[in-house]
Formats: structure tokens, C-alpha cells, sequence
């Protein structure tokens, strides 16, 4: 590592993309590695962007799980992203696994709207409990303040 | 069950590996058991109490709030509680009063405006914000700084550390009755917050670090200015400590109260001071270094019951380390430029304006349309003052990101706070609530 990348950090993470299918197993794959935290887990909406670069056998979908596992043990990072499909936004809670998920995974179906199955309590977590839709997809509009514009005063 | 230390709650500080003696080493299920202590209700139904599955010497639980607007919650936090009595059973944090969609924002906010975003969130630390923010963005440009630029970056991020950690001695204080703290904790976190007036030109939301390097030098002078502070905080933790380290009432309000084991903050992924005070030796700045942190000596304090006490203590003490590094640093800080001089990240120099079409150019495309970031996406995580503080970042090529997803340690240290609750008394809700150290703009974004 040269002077200059150190500045900057060294953030390399190993990257994963499971199927939906494989997503448990890998992470707790992970875990049985010595990955022990669940840094982070987020939603991402690929709406309008199709030409991301993503491994070859990896089918590009609308959202995109990107977890963040860290490795206490190794001073290590894993990433791992998993593709969603649009119509059916669903996928396993890993909170069996990783307990300190839970308000993760509420945040990612409260903004994002994905399902995590087995999760003991999706429900909203920043956005009200009667709030419709899921503010942080890219279709879900950002709101306007709509400003009422007058004629100027004429001459009297 | 074993008595052993798991591998990763030893590690090494400048005294060697400081070995965790560990508690009861719980089993994997018996770890989980959060997931039945937090309280699953939703936030506006009445409860019928004979619906809530929970053992009970007689009918005698009740839901109780407390917050939002309560003056010991640091901030609109609620906490639904499940009493029986005066003891705590269940707890549920019920978060998003602040929430005003800031990764929503950031969205519709191009790169260089997007500091001025992310420093809003914790109000507490906004230069740990940035700074995370400006590292995801120079990731993906494959920006290298100038060395002047990456110490100044950490003087302020210490002296950060330094006023937020004051501040959370203040308010940890005043919910423990101790008015004077409060006192004294804002008249010193005001010393810093002075010298970031001087340099920033604000005292919060500096949107001094950027993408790129820093918004302006360090005035002339700074160097008193920093020794100042550093001489006059130092002194006063040391009357914090007569004040309350040895104070008998302190004590046993904190001791033994919201204990935590190593194995339960791994579990729920649990950062900074209330995962060190565990006995985890897990500082960012020493495990995976970023900016100069490897070229400073400094050391990373662990507790060993992870109570209410180690989460003070290690606070206080972490005041003295950062003002070791901020004294190193201000020894060490180098020459040079203070943001890199690719014109297409950072705006020209003002005086350049007048003389250079191209530069009148350049800083007329940074200020509108900004700059282009490479198609990509990073994660970036530093520690600042309430853990670890990521930024998941993912560009389109564009000028504003497709997705900027901040990791709020305040978000998620806050659920611990079921667990440490419980069994405890109401009124050492608030000073447990307090040591989780949460800063509701952060939690909430």
C-alpha cells in the first residue's frame, strides 16, 4: 500500500452475489467464517439505471440487498449483494442469524419496501405507521411545495 | 458451558492484549433472547395486558411512555416501556420523529452540496459525517489528498470527538442530577465549538470537509488556539473526575446498571464506546486505519462489565486520548496544500477567477453542475464518537448520487436499549438511555 492509498483508507470488502435462494446460507456461511457483526444492511433501487456492472451470471434486477459483514477477528469486510425482483420483493430475514438486523431490515421495508420473511416485527420504523408507499424508491415522487405565483401589483 | 474468551474481545493496545475475562459465556440461543425482549406492539393500539405473553407475578404490568417529548430522551425518542412496578420488562424504541428523508435528499443534491447534507444528521459530530461522505466520494473518484489535508481532517475530527464526548458528559449529568456537569460540559465543549467558528466560519453543520480536501487552512494561529484547548479540557476532565469518577452516588447509580456482555453487542451489532465498554478493543481508528491514524499513538480503552460506569469512564478517558492525538497532530501537521488540485473536484482559487477563463469555468461547472463520479459503488466507515459510521455510497456516473445509504451508529446502538433495560429500574431508564449516547437526528435521518 503506497502512502497516498492509505490517506484514503483501505475499504476493500470481499463481494458476494448470492441468489435469493443461496442468501441465508451464505450468511451464515459467513458468520461460521468469523464474520460476527452485521455492520449494515440497505436497500438499493437500480430504477433507471440498467448498465451497472455486475458479475456475469448475475441477473440485473430493480433492487439490490447490500449487506455488510464485518469480521472482528480478521479486521475484515464481506459485502453481500443480492439482486430483488420488482414484482416480487421478498426475501429471508436474517435476523436468526445476525439478531441486531431487526431495525436494519424494518428501515429497508419501511423506505424501500422489501419483505423480509421471518422478521418478528416489519413494520415502519421512521416513517408513520399509516404512511402509503416507500419514500426512498426512485418512482415515489420527492414532493414539491407547490408556490402560488402573483401578478405584480398593475399601476393605480 | 465453556469459560473462555472468544478470540476477537482481546486485543492489542500500547500494554499489549488486554485479555477480557469473561462472564458466563452464553449459548446461541440464550444470545438471541433479545429478539423476546423487545416489546413487538404497535405504536398506537391500546394493550390489553392479558394479551402480552410474558411471565408476571400478577396483573400488574402496564404499558408506559415515555417521550417523545420527555427532557431526558436527548431528543423525540419514545420508549414504549412494559413495567411491572418500577421494573422494566420490555422496552420499544419507537424512533422517526426526526425523520426528514435525508438519504432521499441527498438524491436530488449533487456531490459538492452534499456535505452540507450529511453534516445535519448527527449535530452532535457533523464533521465525522463529512468526512465519512468526502472518503466514499474520493473512493469512487480514486482521489489521492494531499498530506496537509488528510491531518487537518483529523485534527478537527478529534477536537469533534472532543466536544461531542464534553457534550455527552454534559447531558449524561444532568440525567443523573448532576447540574453542574452540565454546566461545565457546555462551557468547555464551547471552546472548541469557538475555534470551529474560527475556522469553519459555523459552529455546527461546518461543511468545511469535503470531497476532495477542506473547505479552507487552518487560521493563523491555530496551533495556540488547539494548545489552549487541549491544556484547559485536559485540566477539567480531571475535575470531572472529583466532580463525579469517585463520587459515591454517582457510582452507584452507574455501576452495575444496563450491563451488557461482549457476546450480546457483537450480537446486535453494537459499535464505539458501548461496544468497547465490553471488553471488545474495537476502534476503527487502530483495527482498520484510515486518513493518518496509524501515525499517531494513541490507545483504545476497554471497559469489562459493560455497564453504565465503563460507558462513563470510557467516554472520559477518550476526551484525554483524542487530546494526545490532537497534540501529535499538531506537532506533525504538514505543509502544503489543504485540497487537491484537480480543478474538476475542488473550485479554483478565488484570485485565479480573475485572470483564468479556464478557471472561471471550472469553478462555474463544480458549483452547478458539480462533478462526475465514476460508476461504482463504495462503503466507507470511520469511527466517530457513537461508533462506527459507514457511508454506502453507488453512482450512475452522474453529478448526484443514485443512492447514498448513511450507517447511523446512534440507529443502531439504540437497539440495545431493550436489553439493557431490562429488569432494570424507570428511573435508570434515563441514565442507561444516556449512556447509548443516541442522537436522535442521526437515528432518524
Amino acid at each position: 500500500m503506497t502512502a497516498e492509498t492509505r490517506s484514503r483508507g483501505s475499504w476493500k470488502a470481499e463481494m458476494t452475489f448470492p441468489s435469493r435462494s443461496e442468501y441465508s446460507s451464505v450468511i451464515e456461511e459467513y458468520k461460521s467464517h468469523g464474520y460476527e457483526m452485521c455492520v449494515d444492511l440497505c436497500a438499493v433501487d437500480y430504477l433507471g439505471y440498467e448498465g451497472r456492472t455486475l458479475p456475469v451470471d448475475v441477473v440485473p434486477q430493480r433492487f439490490e440487498v447490500v449487506v455488510n459483514l464485518l469480521s472482528l477477528s480478521s479486521k475484515s469486510r464481506a459485502r453481500v449483494r443480492v439482486q430483488v425482483p420488482e414484482d416480487d420483493p421478498v426475501l429471508p430475514s436474517i435476523i436468526e442469524i445476525y439478531p441486531g438486523v431487526d431495525a436494519m431490515e424494518r428501515e429497508a421495508f419501511d423506505l424501500m419496501g422489501i419483505e423480509f420473511l421471518g422478521h418478528p416485527d416489519l413494520t415502519r420504523i421512521l416513517m408513520p405507521e399509516d404512511w402509503e408507499g416507500h419514500p426512498l424508491r426512485k418512482d415515489y415522487g420527492i414532493g414539491r411545495v407547490p408556490i402560488q405565483f402573483k401578478e405584480a401589483p398593475g399601476p393605480r | 458451558m465453556t469459560e473462555q474468551s472468544p478470540t476477537w474481545s482481546t486485543g492489542e493496545t500500547s500494554e499489549g492484549a488486554q485479555e477480557l475475562e469473561s462472564r458466563s459465556v452464553t449459548g446461541s440461543g440464550e444470545l438471541r433472547r433479545e429478539v423476546g425482549a423487545v416489546l413487538r406492539l404497535p405504536e398506537g393500539v391500546s394493550v390489553d395486558s392479558n394479551d402480552i405473553d410474558v411471565e408476571r407475578r400478577d396483573d400488574e404490568t402496564m404499558i408506559i411512555n415515555m417521550g417523545p417529548q420527555h427532557p431526558s430522551t436527548h431528543g423525540v425518542l419514545r420508549l414504549m416501556l412494559e413495567v411491572d412496578g418500577e421494573v422494566i420488562l420490555r422496552t420499544k424504541p419507537v424512533i422517526g420523529y426526526l425523520h426528514t428523508g435525508m438519504e432521499k435528499t441527498a438524491e436530488e443534491l449533487t456531490y459538492v452540496q452534499g456535505a452540507t447534507n450529511v453534516t445535519r444528521m448527527d449535530y452532535l459530530c457533523p464533521l465525522s459525517n463529512e468526512l465519512v461522505f468526502s472518503l466514499a466520494v474520493e473512493e469512487l473518484l480514486g482521489v489521492d489528498l494531499p498530506p496537509r489535508a488528510v491531518w487537518i481532517r483529523m485534527l478537527m475530527a478529534e477536537l469533534n470527538r472532543v466536544s461531542s464526548h464534553l457534550m455527552w458528559m454534559a447531558t449524561n449529568g444532568m440525567d443523573l442530577g448532576s447540574t453542574s456537569m452540565m454546566i461545565y460540559g457546555f462551557r468547555e465543549r464551547e471552546m472548541v465549538l469557538s475555534f470551529f467558528e474560527k475556522t469553519t466560519g459555523l459552529r455546527m453543520n461546518h461543511n468545511y470537509i469535503r470531497p476532495g480536501g477542506v473547505a479552507a487552512d487552518l487560521p493563523d494561529g491555530w496551533q495556540d488556539d488547539v494548545e489552549v484547548i487541549c491544556e484547559t479540557v485536559l485540566a477539567r476532565t480531571y475535575e470531572y473526575d472529583e466532580l463525579l469518577t469517585g463520587q459515591p452516588i454517582f457510582r452507584e447509580r452507574t455501576e452495575a446498571v444496563g450491563n451488557l456482555t461482549a457476546e450480546e453487542a457483537v450480537a446486535l451489532s453494537l459499535t464505539g464506546p458501548i461496544l468497547r465498554s465490553t471488553g471488545v478493543a474495537w476502534d476503527l481508528r487502530k483495527a482498520m486505519p484510515y486518513l493518518a491514524y496509524d501515525e499517531v499513538d494513541f490507545d483504545v480503552l476497554v471497559g469489562k462489565y459493560g455497564d453504565n460506569f465503563d460507558r462513563y469512564s470510557i467516554r472520559l478517558n477518550e476526551i484525554r486520548e483524542s487530546i494526545r492525538i490532537i497534540r501529535q497532530v499538531a506537532e506533525k501537521m504538514p505543509d502544503g496544500d489543504y485540497r487537491v488540485a484537480d480543478r474538476k473536484v475542488t473550485p479554483p482559487p478565488r484570485a485565479r477567477i480573475d485572470e483564468s477563463m479556464e478557471a472561471l469555468i471550472h469553478h462555474f461547472k463544480v458549483f452547478t453542475e458539480g462533478f462526475r463520479v465514476p460508476e461504482g459503488e463504495a462503503y466507507v466507515a470511520v469511527e466517530s464518537p457513537r461508533g462506527e459510521l459507514g457511508c454506502y455510497l453507488v453512482s450512475n456516473g452522474t453529478s448526484k448520487p443514485l443512492r447514498m445509504h448513511i450507517r447511523a451508529p446512534s440507529f443502531v446502538n439504540l437497539q440495545s436499549l431493550p436489553l439493557l433495560l431490562r429488569g432494570g429500574l424507570v428511573a435508570d431508564a434515563v441514565a442507561t438511555t444516556s449512556s447509548v449516547d443516541p442522537v436522535m437526528g442521526e437515528v432518524d435521518r
